[in-house]
């Protein structure tokens, strides 16, 4: 079995905080870029559909929640299990740059991507040097 | 140090049975090669299910193969574009090409297999071949 896949860390479940359920809350991957615009987020939320992903921000923290939709195939049981099922959320402390009107969040392949552009005069502006 | 297990004189391993716990909350188990997608396999009378968490990659670049009992899976998860002088401040996510095996309970043949990818969870069904199922047989009276 050849695996090439960069992987550094594994999906876990966070310890807090605790669903009156039971059910496991999971961390989302998340690969963060900053550009010229602003930051972009890509959480990995395998299972959730667009509609059922919740992005709130409030106070600079930016929440991430993502409802999972279980995968049950019909009149079979779970034989072997290596990954779990549950919901996802995930905290971020923003700096107070951001435009909050203009976030704006998408979700392909079960991947959430979010994009948080700076406000215009927090972006860097650049002075050109006169010769003399 | 104040260990509540170590009040518990009666049992002389519970120090240690404590020390062992700490031990492993501290370093986390992890396989010393990660597994690349993992999956969870289901079964049933008329057919086994492979699902597998596949998010950020598309359908088009997921390689499915049945040969005999044995279930390839494999693919490409291609990095996202970013524009020039973009500066990462956090990579937790992992790229590259990736191979799986699965071996089947049974020998499936190839127009028995279905799969379906939503929101990034990949969906294997592999229907149980006719001659591979219980046949009941009766009891004839004499």
């Amino acid at each position: 079995m050849s695996n090439d896949v960069t992987q550094a860390t594994d999906k876990t479940p966070v310890e807090r905080p605790e669903t009156t359920t039971g059910a496991r809350i999971y961390r989302p991957l998340t690969d963060i870029v900053e550009t010229e615009d602003g930051v972009t987020l890509m959480l990995e939320m395998p299972g959730v559909a667009a509609e059922d992903v919740d992005v709130t921000l409030e106070q600079r923290v930016l929440t991430i929640r993502g409802t999972v939709r279980p995968t049950q195939p019909e009149k079979l049981q779970l034989a072997h299990a290596e990954y779990g099922e549950g919901d996802y959320e995930r905290a971020f402390t923003l700096s107070d740059d951001f435009d909050p009107d203009k976030i704006d969040a998408s979700v392909a392949n079960g991947v959430l991507t979010v994009t948080l552009p700076r406000t215009a005069e927090a972006k860097p502006k650049k002075i050109a040097v006169k010769a003399s | 140090m104040l260990n509540p297990y170590y009040t518990r004189r009666s049992d002389p391993f519970a120090l240690m049975q404590s020390m062992l716990r700490d031990f492993d909350r501290r370093i986390p188990t992890r396989a010393v090669q990660p597994v690349f997608p993992t999956v969870n396999v289901w079964q049933g009378d008329e057919a086994v299910a492979i699902t597998a968490e596949l998010s950020g990659i598309d359908p088009a670049d997921i390689d499915i193969s049945v040969k005999d009992n044995v279930l390839t899976l494999s693919g490409e998860r291609k990095a996202p574009e970013v524009p020039e002088g973009a500066r990462w401040h956090r990579n937790e996510r992992g790229y590259g090409k990736f191979t799986r095996t699965v071996r089947l309970p049974f020998a499936a043949s190839d127009d028995k297999v279905e799969a379906r990818m939503a929101n990034g969870v990949l969906r294997i069904v592999v229907g149980r071949p006719e001659e591979d199922k219980p046949k009941k047989i009766e009891i004839k009276a004499t």
